[in-house]
C-alpha cells in the first residue's frame, strides 16, 4: 500500500517537475534530427544495395538508441538523486517518515515509481525511433520489445545505483557519480570489443568485468543486439568486431539473472543505507 | 470462558498508557554527545513544553520518539507501543522544525498524502476544516511552491493534525508565524488538550510555553537541567523592596523572611513557594518599626524566563 502510494507520488513528481520538460525536449530534438538524418541517408545514398542500407540503418539506428538511452540514463539519475537525498536534505522527509511506514517501503515505492517512468519514457520515445526508422529507410528491428525491454532494464539498473548513491551522499554528487560510472562502463566496454577484436584477452577482460560491476553496459550491448539486423554480422563477420554500435552476440540468461540479482543488491544496500540513515 | 471477559476487563481499567514514555536516551554524533540520558514521560492530554539553548540536543530527543534518528541507547514508547514498531507513529501527528513539503503538490494533497501515509480515513470535508483551521482554506488547491514560509508552516500545522493524532509533537511551531499566527497556534494547543490530545512542543518562545504547556522539560548540554510542573518550577515568589536606612537589625528582619539580594536600595526577598499570607504586611510593618523608611514594595513572581536562565547559569556552574 504505502509502495504503491509512494510510487504514485514519484510518477506526479517526475510529471510535474521540469524533468519530464526536460526530457521531452531532449527527446524531441533528438528524434527530429534523426528524422532528418536518416531521410537524408535514404536520399542521398539512394544507389544503396539492401544490404548496405540495412546495415546503415542498424548502425545509425543503434546510434540513436544510444542516445534515447543516455537521455534516459541522465534524466532517471538526477531524479533518482533528488527524490531521495534531495528530500531529506530540504527536511521534505521528515514528515513522511514520521508516518507509519517503513523506509523500506518508501524506499521501494520510489524505486517502483522511478523504473516505471524510466521504462515508459524507454518504450514511448524507442518505439517513435523505431516509427521514424520504419517510415525513412523501411527498416523494423528484428527483436523490438526485447531491445525495449533491455533498456528499460538498463535504466532502471542504473537508477538503482542513483538510489543507493543518494542515500549515502549529496543529491547533485549522486547523479553526477551514477552518470559517470554509466559513462565509464561505456568505454570500458568499447575497450573490451577493441581487445576482442585484436584478440587481446587482458584487454577484453576491461569490459567483461566493468559489464559484471555494473551491468549498463551488458544489457546495452543485448538491446542493440536486438535492434540491429542480424544478417549483417553473418556477412560481415569479424569486420564488425569491436564496432561500438555493433553487438555480435546476445545475452545470456545467466547475465539477465545477474543483471536481476544486482539490482536487488543494490537496492537491497540502499535500503539498508537509508534505514540507518539519521534524518 | 470466564477468563476472557476479566483479561478485558482488566485492560480496560489499566490506565491509558502514556502518550510518551522515554527511558535513558543517547546519542553521540561522532566525538560530540547530542542527548545523554533523557527520560520522561507526556501524559495523555498533557501538554509538555521541552526548553533550552541552541544545541541542547531538543530536536535530537524529538527525532529519536519518531524513529528519525536511531538512539545510541534508551528505549521509546509511543501511546503504549515500542518506537521501533513503525504502527507507533499511527495516531502521531509531527510539525518539524525544519518544515518543507512537496513543491509540486497543492496544499490538499499534501494532506491526501499524508492521510494515506497514516493509514487513516479522513472525510474530504474533515481535511477541508483542518486547512481552514490553519486559515489556508481558499489556498487548497494552490501548489505549496508558492507559498510563504509562514503558510508553509500553517500548513504542517494542518499535516500534523489532520489525520486525527493522539498525540501532537509540535518543533518550533511559530517560528515563522506573524504575532495573529502565534496566538492561533496557542488557541489550537489549548483545544488540543481540551480534547485529550497530548502535546510535545519545543519553543524558543518562553511566553508561549508559559501559557500553554502543564509542564516544561529543560534540557542543557544534553542533559535533563530541570523538570516539572509550572508550578513546581515557578512556585518561587519574590518581594522586590526599596528601602533605606537599613540597619545591622533590619537586615537580619529581612533574612529571616527568605534570601536576600540586594542592589543598593533595592532588596529582593524570595518567598517560599506558598507563603503565609501575613507574610508581606508583617514584614513591612517590622521594617517600619525598626526605622527603616519604605519606599516601595513590589510582590513579583518569577518569570519562567527568568527561572530557565537560573537553571542554565547554576548548571553550567555545576559542571565547572
Amino acid at each position: 500500500m504505502i509502495v504503491l502510494t509512494m510510487a504514485a507520488l514519484t510518477l506526479r513528481e517526475a510529471a510535474r517537475r521540469k524533468v519530464l520538460r526536460a526530457l521531452a525536449v531532449m527527446t524531441f530534438v533528438l528524434l527530429g534530427l534523426s528524422a532528418w538524418g536518416f531521410y537524408r541517408l535514404d536520399a542521398e545514398f539512394g544507389g544503396l544495395t539492401s544490404g548496405e542500407a540495412r546495415l546503415a540503418a542498424s548502425i545509425v539506428l543503434n546510434l540513436v538508441m544510444f542516445g534515447l538511452s543516455l537521455i534516459a540514463a541522465l534524466g532517471t539519475a538526477f531524479l533518482a538523486g533528488p527524490t531521495l537525498a534531495g528530500e531529506i536534505e530540504s527536511g521534505a522527509a521528515l514528515a513522511m517518515l514520521a508516518r507509519p511506514v517503513r523506509r523500506g517501503s518508501v524506499l521501494v515505492g520510489k524505486w517502483l515509481g522511478l523504473a516505471v517512468f524510466g521504462s515508459g519514457f524507454v518504450a514511448v520515445a524507442g518505439l517513435a525511433q523505431f516509427l521514424i526508422v520504419w517510415i525513412t529507410m523501411d527498416y523494423w528491428p528484428p527483436a523490438p520489445a526485447t531491445g525495449l525491454a533491455l533498456l528499460a532494464a538498463q535504466t532502471t539498473a542504473l537508477l538503482t545505483l542513483g538510489l543507493l548513491l543518494s542515500a549515502v551522499i549529496s543529491p547533485m554528487a549522486s547523479g553526477i557519480v551514477s552518470v559517470g560510472l554509466f559513462g565509464a562502463t561505456w568505454i570500458a566496454g568499447v575497450v573490451g570489443g577493441v581487445g576482442h577484436a585484436l584478440d587481446n584477452e587482458s584487454v577484453e577482460r576491461i569490459g567483461a568485468v566493468s559489464r559484471v560491476l555494473l551491468p549498463t553496459d551488458g544489457l546495452w550491448r543485448g538491446a542493440m543486439n536486438a535492434f540491429q539486423d542480424p544478417a549483417i554480422l553473418m556477412n560481415l563477420g569479424p569486420g564488425m568486431q569491436g564496432h561500438p554500435f555493433m553487438s555480435d552476440s546476445s545475452l545470456t540468461w545467466t547475465y539477465l539473472a545477474w543483471t536481476a540479482v544486482w539490482v536487488a543488491l543494490v537496492l537491497g544496500l540502499a535500503g539498508l543505507a537509508f534505514r540507518r540513515r539519521d534524518l | 470462558m470466564s477468563a476472557a471477559p476479566t483479561a478485558e476487563q482488566l485492560l480496560a481499567d489499566l490506565p491509558p498508557t502514556a502518550a510518551v514514555w522515554c527511558s535513558g536516551l543517547r546519542k553521540r554524533y561522532r566525538k560530540r554527545t547530542a542527548v545523554d540520558d533523557v527520560s520522561f514521560t507526556v501524559g495523555r492530554g498533557e501538554v509538555l513544553g521541552l526548553l533550552g539553548p541552541n544545541g541542547a540536543g531538543k530536536t535530537t530527543v524529538i527525532k529519536m520518539l519518531l524513529g528519525l534518528v536511531r538512539p545510541d541507547a534508551g528505549e521509546v514508547l509511543l501511546l503504549g507501543r515500542p518506537a521501533r514498531d513503525p504502527h507507533s507513529r499511527s495516531k502521531v501527528g509531527y510539525l518539524p522544525e525544519l518544515f518543507r513539503y512537496q513543491p509540486w503538490l497543492t496544499a490538499a494533497e499534501v494532506l491526501d498524502l499524508h492521510v494515506r501515509l497514516a493509514g487513516a480515513t479522513v472525510p474530504a470535508a474533515e481535511r477541508r476544516e483542518c486547512l481552514a483551521l490553519v486559515g489556508l482554506a481558499d489556498r487548497a488547491g494552490d501548489r505549496v511552491g508558492g507559498f510563504s514560509k509562514g503558510m508553509q508552516q500553517r500548513l504542517g500545522l494542518a499535516v500534523a493534525l489532520v489525520a486525527r493524532p493522539e498525540f501532537v509533537v509540535l518543533d518550533e511551531p511559530t517560528s515563522a508565524l506573524d504575532p495573529i499566527g502565534r496566538a492561533d497556534v496557542r488557541d489550537l494547543m489549548l483545544s488540543l488538550r481540551s480534547r485529550g490530545v497530548a502535546v510535545l512542543l519545543n519553543s524558543h518562545l518562553i511566553g508561549e510555553v508559559e501559557r500553554v504547556c502543564d509542564r516544561v522539560v529543560i534540557l542543557d548540554k544534553g542533559r535533563i537541567a530541570a523538570a516539572g510542573t509550572l508550578a513546581e518550577l515557578l512556585g518561587q515568589r519574590e518581594l522586590r523592596l526599596r528601602l533605606d536606612k537599613v540597619d545591622d537589625a533590619a537586615s537580619a528582619r529581612l533574612a529571616a523572611a527568605g534570601e536576600v539580594t540586594s542592589d543598593g536600595d533595592l532588596f529582593t526577598v524570595a518567598l517560599p513557594a506558598d507563603p503565609d499570607a501575613d507574610i508581606v504586611p508583617d514584614l513591612v510593618a517590622d521594617l517600619v518599626e525598626l526605622g527603616v523608611r519604605v519606599h516601595a514594595v513590589e510582590a513579583g513572581r518569577i518569570s519562567l524566563e527568568e527561572r530557565l536562565l537560573d537553571i542554565l547559569r547554576t548548571g553550567t556552574e555545576e559542571h565547572r
